[in-house]
């Protein structure tokens, strides 16, 4: 107490250094992270290395000690990050050139390796990505376009992520994912090609629904005639004879407008007196 | 029992005010209950140092000193009181990391933690759900989002995608982007869908069931991430055929119309034609049914009957001698001599 009563700038100071050195020994290290320590640029450990079994909470992240001065860190990320690979022409066995886009999602498992072949995550990104564009060409350039369209889809994906992975492991990358966001006929003479065969299919259907339409219509017409003639046959067939005069009744009837319709024309009737109707006329008897 | 010497004071801040004013040193140390601390100690030292014959002034200055103090733990106590306590709303948790760890989350309601340096306190929405719109449009010259179906065929598709968290601390930790890539995969998700159905499929029928394969395609890959989010669903708001060649399935439409019309005309017709066979054998059987009781009579009967109509009606002349041929006006002629009459 003495000493301090006497010297207090001196101590001050002291203390300060004491805090000081406290706070560049102490790291905070949050979940998202992890810390490499290098003593004289020489990688000591990890903290808070990623493990897959890890909970949140018991991973070491939070404080950390480290020796001031001596060891430095290099962050690292924690998480899993992506790289999206820009779209490429990729051109496929049958000669169709198709535009893909992908993504890769990877994590740093193994901080020393990231850090003594690339330094820092985003130069892993920058590493992977033309793997990812050569494996995707290679993958596709040995199949068929219309792979991509089917279940099949997901083997490609599975190879490239395979021989993506192998690559990444160099950068102490673990990928956890590929996967082909789109595949797109390029614009231009491809994709018009494709509309113009679009349009044409639908030409074709829309002429053969219409001719269907027709088809059906002139069977139904034929049917109703085949039944009316089978009715008229089934009808008058009992007495042709009579039909015949019924029907000339019933024609004179309709010729002459005498059946409430207007005829097209008025008649002048020269009748012979041999007519039939004027037998009784002449007083003849018959 | 120091705390208790502060309270009956009547708190710190009407201690420090009165003591500027009133200044009695000889009544402050008692009540404080016990002598200056170290810490003023040090700064009186130092005053009497450095203003030298200034000894008055160190009173009031001691004073000073003391309100400054206690200013300041009252602003430390606010802050403690700030930042321990957290209000986590219903659709909220309140992840907690002490130094950067995870140690914990707090549910809805008060909370507390170590204060701010020490504990910091996110909090996250859990139950708003967040929705991802992927519009017709995002490829820019064409103003449509263009994907291929399963038979080369190629369709503009517009949807929306509906995510909540389900797990904080894998949202926080998991993923560096976690909102991009839940739009990434789930526009991976769906192209994949749609490359696994025709056009017409995609169009009509199969869209529910699409919604469902993507969200659960989506489901699984966000899993296997361990990203935190649950993808609620997933919603196609439009699956048209692209603008170049809609007018050829405008053409389709109206090509189904037409056969429809067609068909509709010729059953019109065939009902026509049927009931009109109906009508007149049923007709011609009544009347056959008449005739057959009085074959000859019936006949006649007719015949006279429409004779007397049909010449009724009609300008008749007869042709008496046999080999006279008469003189027939034309009906025109005969009308015109008439006219000049009227």
């Amino acid at each position: 107490m003495s000493a301090l009563r006497r010297y207090p700038v001196i101590w001050a100071g002291a203390a300060l250094l004491v805090l000081a050195v406290v706070l560049s020994s102490l790291t905070i290290v949050p979940e998202t992270r992890q810390a490499l320590v290098l003593r004289f640029g020489e990688p000591i450990r990890i903290i808070n290395a990623y493990d897959r079994r890890e909970e949140f909470g018991r991973t070491g992240a939070g404080l950390a000690l480290k020796m001031p001065f001596v060891e430095n860190l290099v962050w690292v990320d924690k998480r899993v990050l992506d790289f999206d690979m820009p779209r490429q022409a990729v051109l496929s066995t049958d000669q169709v050139r198709v535009e893909v886009d992908a993504f890769a999602r990877y994590r740093i498992v193994n901080p020393v390796r990231m850090y003594v072949s690339a330094g820092s995550e985003r130069r892993v990104s920058d590493a992977l990505k033309p793997i990812l564009g050569s494996a995707l060409r290679n993958e596709l350039g040995k199949r068929p376009f219309r792979i991509l369209l089917s279940p099949e889809r997901d083997v490609v994906m599975n190879n490239i992520r395979t021989s993506l992975a192998r690559v990444a492991a160099q950068y102490g990358a673990e990928i956890v994912d590929v996967r082909i966001k789109r595949a797109d006929l390029p614009d231009g003479t491809p994709l018009e090609s494709a509309f113009n065969r679009m349009r044409t299919a639908r030409q074709q259907q829309a002429l053969s629904i219409q001719a269907e339409g027709q088809r059906q219509a002139s069977i139904i017409r034929g049917d109703a005639d085949a039944v009316a003639a089978n009715t008229y046959a089934a009808s008058f067939g009992k007495d042709p004879a009579f039909y015949d005069f019924y029907r000339a009744m019933q024609s004179y009837r309709y010729t002459f407008g005498t059946d409430d319709t207007q005829p097209r024309g008025s008649a002048t009737i020269l009748l012979s007196p041999d007519n039939d109707y004027l037998r009784e006329f002449a007083g003849k008897k018959p | 029992m120091i705390a208790g010497a502060v309270l009956s004071e009547d708190g710190p801040w009407g201690g420090g005010s009165d003591g500027g004013e009133g200044g009695k040193t000889p009544w402050r140390a008692p009540a404080g209950g016990a002598g200056p601390s170290a810490l003023d100690a040090l700064i009186q030292r130092g005053r009497e140092r450095l203003g030298g014959g200034n000894g008055g002034g160190g009173a009031p200055g001691l004073h000073i000193g003391g309100a400054w103090r206690w200013g300041i733990l009252a602003l430390l106590l606010l802050w403690v009181a700030l930042t321990s306590a957290h209000t986590i709303g219903p659709q909220q948790r309140g992840v907690i990391t002490r130094f950067g760890k995870y140690v914990g989350t707090l549910q809805p309601g008060l909370g507390l933690s170590f204060p701010a340096p020490i504990d910091i306190v996110s909090k996250i929405d859990v139950d708003n759900i967040h929705v991802i719109d992927i519009d017709t449009g995002v490829d820019g010259a064409t103003g449509q989002n263009l994907m291929l179906t399963g038979d080369e065929n190629i369709i503009d598709l517009a949807y929306s995608v509906r995510w909540n968290i389900r797990d904080p601390e894998l949202y926080m930790f998991e993923l560096q982007d976690p909102d991009g890539t839940i739009k990434e995969v789930a526009e991976s998700a769906m192209r994949e869908a749609i490359a696994r159905v025709t056009l017409d499929q995609a169009i009509g029928a199969q869209r529910g069931q699409i919604e469902q394969q993507v969200a659960q395609r989506a489901q699984e890959t966000l899993d296997s991430y361990h990203a935190g989010v649950v993808i609620q669903g997933v919603a196609i708001k439009q699956a048209d055929p692209p603008s170049e060649v809609v007018d050829a399935f405008k053409e389709v439409s109206a090509a189904q119309q037409n056969a429809q019309s067609y068909l509709n005309q010729a059953r019109a017709y065939a009902t026509q034609v049927k009931a009109k066979a109906q009508g007149e054998s049923t007709a011609f059987d009544a009347v056959y049914a008449q005739y057959k009781l009085a074959p000859e009579v019936t006949r006649r009967r007719m015949y006279y009957d429409t004779m007397e109509r049909v010449l009724a009606k009609s300008d008749k002349t007869i042709v008496e001698p046999r080999n006279v041929v008469p003189y027939l006006a034309p009906p025109a002629a005969v009308a015109k001599p008439q006219e000049p009459a009227k």
